[in-house]
């Protein structure tokens, strides 16, 4: 296990101390977009169609704008004269900011009332007459690539179906020949549905244009700041918004989960919006407007997974159709645009895979945003976790012994993958037992053998999971083209505390606190010294920004690297106080000292206050330093997870008795902010694995739009999560570690769904697909007796 | 139509003309600028406009303003003296509580009320009791492990009176 360098008074990595972002937000005095109030500032709200797909016959302003206060409605048409009608998604494809002729989802924006107040503005838009003349919408992904299917995108050019791309890794005809002559192939279409992030505050923007200064203020709802202050630059760089001029600033978030990471129209509007009338433009997005209008998953993946009759696994293969409604708006890297989806060969060692993606149009709201996971790993993970219990129930071996027998081994790391990866480290095989020790798996084994002799079901699921996290290394990796490096700048004062900040931004993580703990340890200042700040773009280093797991990997080793570089200056200072050779200078958290003679010392106070008072003859002074860090590789988080579920058999309620989680997440900075993430993630990961998924009715409507219908877990659907680690430091980070906040969600949904359907499996049911419903429980036993 | 409406807000009295629709949510956030509680749902689902009227905590984002005439009102500024902690905000600093902190203001203020009402509460009332209100970061084991150990303080705060 890990073991503390510094005291518990300096805080560095290892110690769970409190957090320092904690007392804004017990007495209230966090600061939400919506608690931005500047002078004289307008509220925006959106008005959106009620049809999936319609041609807009007009949209008739006059009653509106007769309403006392409403001061403008902007519609496609007014975006359409400076040429802001339309903008680029992170993935390259296009998105409309407000249509000109066509919508192409519900809900889609059409146009925006600008108002002196809330209200106000509200009744503006339902004044607002829109003509709409509605067509038949496509909902199944499947029928969009009929020959028949109506082309959705016509404004593209070059655009002949609905088809957005075809994406392959792997060797097909290897993998083809493998399965076709292997003892044992297991099949299976697994479906992931839509679903939403959810996250308790929803999205908005204050955006204000100065237009003596030309200088143009956004406070916004965003996980990713310094992209999107090139994003608006480069979308209205034509009209006269140049990247000097725009400032960017995230406050506090309450919830990002991948959510916070898109350009939404709306924000763009509220932009063109006080460009054009000059004062400060609100736009708080409600419940609805947020369920709807964004999603992740939406992956319909045909699998095959090929194993000796002893269990031994020799190839799988996936073919995947992925609904990314009328846009992709995936954030993913440029060079992946399936995300890391390649990693669905999973913990396990063999030679053979293929996976394949055709990604389609539809009309629905775009696709791709994640759902507190790096980049299409959760779909990956569901893959083969589903298939390698598929697998043991086939060859009725014990689905632990079986994954046991599969794992890459400890020794194989940095281990090859067939789709490309390599992984970084790992004890598979420790991290099972020790869930298995924990959870208690043998008793439980015996104990269902019991129940079902009492014809009672029972189930125990496991999922082992390897992630992928902390995207670059940039020759790799880039958004936009804007390389996925990360960044930290420290300044340490004269008197020895220090601020720091950062190209990430926190949104619930704890980064106040965590990377102060970083900078304690490489340091020695106490992390009570250390201030920390994130998310505005004109005080803040560059930086690619919070998601997919990757602020401890890329800026938590930035700020590493960048004190290590401190630390060496901290030495030629340390040799010139005491007047000897830079060779003769030790260090131990906190102080320089004489070699052999450790009673001669300066401590990282005094040699901070020197960098300003008394530097040695030619050195420049001062004691900052900057760290744009590029990861040579990626991290390779991973666990286990065993869950134990009983299922009453006539009404298919669903009792998750135990939950145990063993993560190995490299070395831990906070071992209490480590556990919370994982408890978090756990929940996002029942909430899709049994009670959330957006609905649709055939002509596209959206069924469960509202926190009424879609169920997000309350404590009382949330497990008491029981958790534990075990550690493999990553072997290219600075600090060994990994990253974590997603593995739970990763990890967590396959461990349920494999228990359920092991609790159903004596009724002859061998796959549900999530959510699992009690409905859906009752239904599939009805079927089946 | 405007009303007149007196309340009392963290103790200090408040008089004010508002409209007949206006939320008291948006009148505690944006005329009286406390802004520690907060809009998530619109629908009463989420808890995050939860606060204290009259003692008992109630969901402002689906309660006019003028309902409220005459009440005593209570938001998480006003629930321990500034630079103080109610035992509940202790608890949840001190059992990591909360992530992002969005919802913990209406978690608070809730968990204040099931105290009141249930000074000794099991884990499974304690999940029952803030099941209104919605967390999407925590997992709730940590808020579940800070209302214990604020039931607990507030016992013996009690006692030792």
């Amino acid at each position: 296990m890990f073991k503390c360098k510094t005291s518990a008074e300096v805080g560095g990595m290892g110690h769970s101390v409190k957090r320092k972002e904690d007392a804004r937000f017990l007495h209230g005095k966090g600061n939400y977009v919506d608690d931005v109030k500047l002078p004289g500032q307008l509220t925006m709200v959106m008005v959106r169609s009620p049809y999936a797909y319609a041609k807009i016959k007009g949209i008739n302003k006059e009653k509106a704008l007769a309403i006392p206060g409403v001061l403008a409605v902007i519609t496609g048409e007014d975006l359409a004269q400076y040429n802001l009608h339309w903008m680029p998604t992170l993935l390259s494809d296009t998105q409309m900011v407000l249509p000109t002729d066509t919508v192409m989802h519900q809900s889609q924006e059409v146009c925006a009332v600008i108002a002196t107040d809330r209200y106000v503005a509200v009744d503006g838009a339902e004044a607002v007459e829109v003509d709409y003349e509605p067509m038949q919408a496509i909902v199944d992904p499947f029928k969009a690539l009929d020959d028949d299917a109506p082309l959705l995108r016509p404004d593209k050019e070059g655009q002949e179906d609905n088809q957005i791309y075809h994406w392959e890794r792997g060797d097909r005809s290897k993998t083809d020949e493998v399965i076709a002559n292997a003892d044992v192939v297991v099949k299976e279409r697994i479906y992931l549905p839509r679903i939403h992030v959810a996250s308790i505050e929803t999205c908005g923007c204050v955006a204000s244009y100065d237009k003596d200064t030309q200088k143009l203020l956004v406070y916004l709802t965003t996980q990713a700041p310094h992209a999107i202050r090139t994003v608006v630059a480069l979308v209205a760089g034509h009209v006269g918004l140049s990247e000097e001029k725009i400032r960017i600033i995230a406050p506090d978030i309450g919830g990002g989960f991948g959510g916070k990471v898109p350009v939404y129209p709306a924000y763009v509007v509220a932009i063109a919006a006080t460009f054009l009338i000059g004062k400060p433009v609100k736009w708080i997005e409600d419940r609805s407007e947020n369920l709807v209008n964004g999603f992740a998953r939406d992956y319909h993946m045909d699998c095959e997974l090929a194993a000796t009759k002893e269990g031994k696994i020799q190839a799988f293969k996936v073919s995947t159709l992925a609904d990314h409604g009328y846009t992709d708006s995936s954030a993913n890297p440029s060079k992946y645009p399936t995300g890391m989806f390649s990693i669905c060969t999973g913990s396990y060692d063999y030679e053979h895979a293929f996976a394949e993606l055709d990604a389609v149009y539809t009309n629905k709201a775009p696709g791709g945003v994640a759902y507190r996971c790096s980049f299409r790993v959760t779909e990956a993970v569901h893959a083969i976790e589903r298939m390698v219990d598929k697998l043991a129930a086939k060859i009725e071996k014990d689905p632990a012994l079986l994954r046991l027998e599969n794992f890459i081994k400890k020794e194989q790391f940095p281990y090859a993958s067939p789709l490309g990866w390599s992984y970084d480290s790992g004890d598979y095989e420790a991290t099972l037992k020790k869930a298995m020790d924990m959870i208690g798996y043998n008793d439980y084994k015996k104990e269902q053998a019991e129940k079902r002799a009492q014809g009672k079901l029972m189930g125990i699921g496991i999922c082992t999971f390897t992630e992928v996290v902390g995207a670059g290394p940039s020759k790799d990796f880039d958004i936009l083209g804007i390389a996925m490096f990360d960044s930290a700048e420290i300044r340490v004062h004269p008197t020895g505390k220090a601020l720091a900040r950062f190209g990430t931004k926190s949104q619930g993580q704890g980064h106040e606190t965590t990377y102060a703990q970083i900078l304690a340890e490489e340091l020695g200042i106490p992390y009570t010294d250390i201030e920390i700040d994130e998310g505005d773009t004109d005080t803040a280093p560059y930086g690619l920004g919070t998601y997919a797991s990757r602020s401890t990997p890329t800026a938590g080793a930035a700020a590493a690297m960048a004190a290590r570089k401190l630390k060496a200056k901290g030495k030629k200072i340390a040799a010139h106080l005491l007047e000897v050779s830079e060779d003769d200078i030790e260090w131990e958290v906190g102080k320089y000292f004489v070699k052999g003679a450790p009673e001669k010392s300066k401590t990282i106070q005094d040699v901070a206050f020197a960098a300003y008072t008394n530097i040695p003859p030619g050195m420049e002074p001062g004691f900052e330093a900057t760290h744009y860090y590029d990861p040579p590789n990626l991290t390779f988080p991973n666990g286990a997870y065993i869950c134990v579920v009983e299922v009453e058999q006539e009404t298919g309620a669903i009792d998750v008795k135990r939950f145990v989680a063993i993560d190995d997440c490299g070395n831990i900075i906070n071992p209490m902010i480590v556990e919370g993430q994982v408890h978090g993630g756990l929940t996002q990961g029942i909430a899709p694995a049994m009670y959330e998924g957006i609905e649709y009715d055939d002509e596209g409507n959206v069924l469960n739009g509202t926190l009424m219908d879609y169920l997000v877990p309350t404590a009382v659907e949330s497990p008491h999560w029981e958790t534990g680690h075990t550690i493999t430091p990553s072997p290219h980070h600075p600090l060994g570690a990994k990253g974590v906040a997603e593995s739970p969600t990763v990890g967590a949904p396959p461990a349920i769904a494999n228990a359920i359907i092991d609790a159903l499996a004596p009724l002859g049911i061998k796959h549900l697909d999530i959510p699992i419903t009690p409905a859906k429980v009752w239904e599939a036993i009805q079927a089946h007796s | 139509m405007k009303h007149t409406i007196t309340m009392t807000i963290n103790g200090a009295p408040v008089t004010a003309e508002v409209d007949s629709r206006l939320l008291l949510v948006h009148f505690i956030r944006e005329n009286l600028d406390l802004t520690g509680t907060h809009i998530g749902c619109d629908t009463s689902n989420c808890g995050a406009c939860t606060i204290l009227l009259d003692g008992k905590s109630i969901k402002s984002c689906t309660y006019l303003a003028v309902r409220a005439d005459g009440a005593e009102i209570t938001t998480i500024e006003g629930l321990a003296p500034e630079g103080t902690n109610h035992p509940l905000q202790q608890a949840f600093h001190d059992q990591h509580g909360l992530h992002c902190g969005f919802c913990t203001p209406g978690m608070i203020l809730r968990s204040v009320d099931l105290l009141k009402n249930n000074p000794n509460p099991t884990e499974e009332e304690i999940r029952w009791g803030i099941s209104g209100n919605l967390c999407r970061c925590t997992g709730y084991n940590n808020i579940v492990k800070s209302v214990q150990q604020a039931a607990k303080e507030m016992q013996n705060e009690s006692e030792s009176v």
